[in-house]
């Protein structure tokens, strides 16, 4: 039986390193920040999931299983919250979808929006702001 | 299985060299500050799996929270208050500083080539003063982790030296750039809106959790990795979170800048205090074993740690207890001191909103 | 080993994360590219403990979960407000105050 799960957490693993590949070459191919962070916060989550399903049935039941647990809810909790901030921020700061457009809210109304900046890295200054 | 095993610990550490590579040429070429940052953070991080892999759990762990976590809120907090410019400067000026580089680059490359090998028994290192402790430190001082009681006991003076580095630096933190009072940082905004809404639900729940997981690693220290410094950093980092998600004022009203210099200053007086209480007993400054006078010793509980048959080394365990507590709350009081020095400067005289 | 071919396929799509942290034409790009490696750090680092035999290490998994959140959060207040002082969100109980 330990061999089995041995085998079947393996392949746990195995899957949730391919979601998380999934979701690299997704950040690096999509064409916008918004499709960019849906792609790296999902297939993060998901990934590891899989990957800490995988190894709590590798390590089979202890005290290591419930700290596999814990690390799983804490990345269930934070790489949500901080893909929306992200997206927040993106979306207050005026980066407008290159793919699609999105609704803006009345009370946004007024905040300016533009393409982002250029493709090439123009020499900045030395201020934090783009 | 073995062998599998040391493949896999070469690709890996090829691989993480490659990154940190990657990484060290990327900071140094990029025009932005912020990206640079950014990749600092990326390269501690790399550095933190690479010492994974080396097998030092404590040092990574210190890394990881350290490096990879509160020096880059500093270094973000040190780029908002300056606000410099590029200037061009010829290629002529940096001939000799390259060179210079350069040369200490091949010179320490050619020594470390003479270094033993990973991991060899005979080496210096390993042969004298460390296989003692390795040896002894069961008998001695009875706790598990190794780096715990070297760190701890037997160099526990080298750990007040550095309590008091630390401390020294919170306290050059707050004379520089100092803080206001909290009078001085602007009220909030009356309608911040729901744009954040996730963000605070979030931090509500994460803040006491960040708590519970430092004092887990506090006194899981003497088992695991961990211990007083890793502990103290993650304390300052929740209240770092506070800070960030609730304003600075809000953090400010929950630990007072005061109240954490003084505990920064506990901190290092109860780390010497309890050397000082070894010199009272009869013994030397740090000197464990002489912690407790023998009618006090005998006063604890045999079964205290569970197993009464069991021999243990109370002067240790109290001491190591003591001081690991000493080493938390100074680091985290000073990282907090730091945390207000950078985020709190108001620039040009007006608050920032 | 499954676990070996795993940490392998994580290596990759942490370098892969390295490039777009690199690349990214703006800096939200790069927070989440941060983001994103630490994460896979993250599992890099457990999947690593159960190869090596060393559950221990999971500790440092746990901790690193959290201090990303954390940076993450940090970078990006950094950067679009300019500040870390200023409060992203009101506690409920402080408008009664």
């Amino acid at each position: 039986m330990p061999e089995v799960l041995m085998w079947i957490g393996g392949g746990l693993v195995i899957a949730g390193t391919l979601l998380s590949l999934l979701g690299a070459g997704g950040v690096l191919r999509f064409p916008d920040v918004y499709t960019r962070i849906h792609a790296a916060s999902l297939t993060d989550t998901g990934g590891a999931t899989l990957v800490l399903l995988g190894l709590g049935l590798v390590s089979g039941l202890s005290l290591d299983t419930v700290k596999l647990f814990f690390c799983w809810a804490f990345i269930m909790l934070t790489t949500p919250a901080a893909a929306n901030a992200l997206a927040n921020a993106a979306y207050g700061a005026g980066h407008k979808p290159r793919i699609g457009t999105f609704q803006i809210m009345p009370a946004d109304k007024d905040i300016p929006r533009d393409d982002g900046p250029p493709e090439s890295g123009a020499p900045e200054d030395g201020s934090a702001d783009e | 299985m073995t062998g599998f095993a040391v493949e896999a610990n070469f690709a890996l550490n090829v691989a993480l060299l490659l990154m940190l590579l990657v990484c060290g040429i990327a900071i140094a070429r990029t025009r932005s500050v912020m990206a640079a940052i950014l990749l600092m953070s990326v390269y501690s991080l790399a550095s933190a799996v690479w010492l994974v892999v080396m097998d030092a759990a404590d040092v990574a762990f210190t890394e990881a929270v350290v490096g990879a976590g509160v020096s880059t809120i500093v270094l973000l907090g040190a780029t908002l208050l300056a606000r410099g410019q590029i200037e061009r400067r010829s290629w002529h000026a940096s001939i000799a500083p390259g060179v210079l580089a350069i040369g200490v680059g091949v010179l320490l490359v050619y020594a470390a080539t003479g270094l033993p090998g990973f991991g060899d028994a005979a080496s210096p290192a390993n042969a004298h003063v460390g296989r003692a402790y390795l040896e002894q430190a069961a008998q001695d001082i009875g706790a598990p982790n190794m780096v715990t009681a070297v760190l701890a006991s037997y160099r526990g003076f080298d750990t007040l030296g550095e309590a008091v580095v630390i401390f020294a630096a919170g306290i050059g933190v707050a004379l520089l750039l100092g803080f206001g009072p909290r009078a001085q940082l602007a009220p909030p905004p009356e309608d911040l809106g729901d744009h954040h809404v996730v963000l605070r639900v979030a931090a509500k729940l994460l803040i006491p959790l960040i708590v519970l997981y430092a004092f887990y690693v506090q006194f899981h220290g003497d088992v695991g990795a961990g211990g007083g410094f890793q502990a103290g950093v993650i304390l300052a980092v929740a209240a770092i979170l506070h800070a960030l998600v609730f304003g600075l004022r809000e953090t400010m009203a929950a630990v007072p800048a005061k109240a954490a210099r003084t505990v920064a200053a506990l901190g290092v007086l109860l780390y010497a205090g309890i050397g000082v209480v070894c010199i009272i007993n009869g013994g030397g400054f740090l000197d464990y074993d002489r912690l407790f006078t023998s009618r006090i010793e005998a006063m604890i509980p045999a079964n205290l740690l569970g197993d009464p048959a069991h021999e243990h080394h109370w002067g240790q365990h109290f001491g190591i207890f003591f001081i690991e507590l000493g080493v938390l709350l100074t680091v985290a009081a000073t990282m907090v001191t730091i945390f207000y020095g950078f985020a709190g400067r108001v620039v040009g005289g007006e608050a920032k909103r | 080993m499954l676990l070996a071919a795993g940490a392998a396929g994580l290596v990759v799509a942490m370098t892969l994360m390295i490039v777009r942290a690199i690349i990214g034409p703006s800096h939200y790009d790069r927070i989440l590219a941060v983001n994103s490696f630490g994460t896979k750090t993250v599992l890099l680092i457990a999947v690593i403990g159960y190869l090596f035999g060393r559950p221990d290490f999971l500790d440092i998994a746990i901790v690193y979960a959290l201090i990303n959140f954390v940076t993450t959060i940090a970078l990006m207040k950094a950067l679009r407000y300019q500040s870390l002082a200023r409060p992203l969100a009101a506690r409920k109980e402080a408008s009664d105050a």
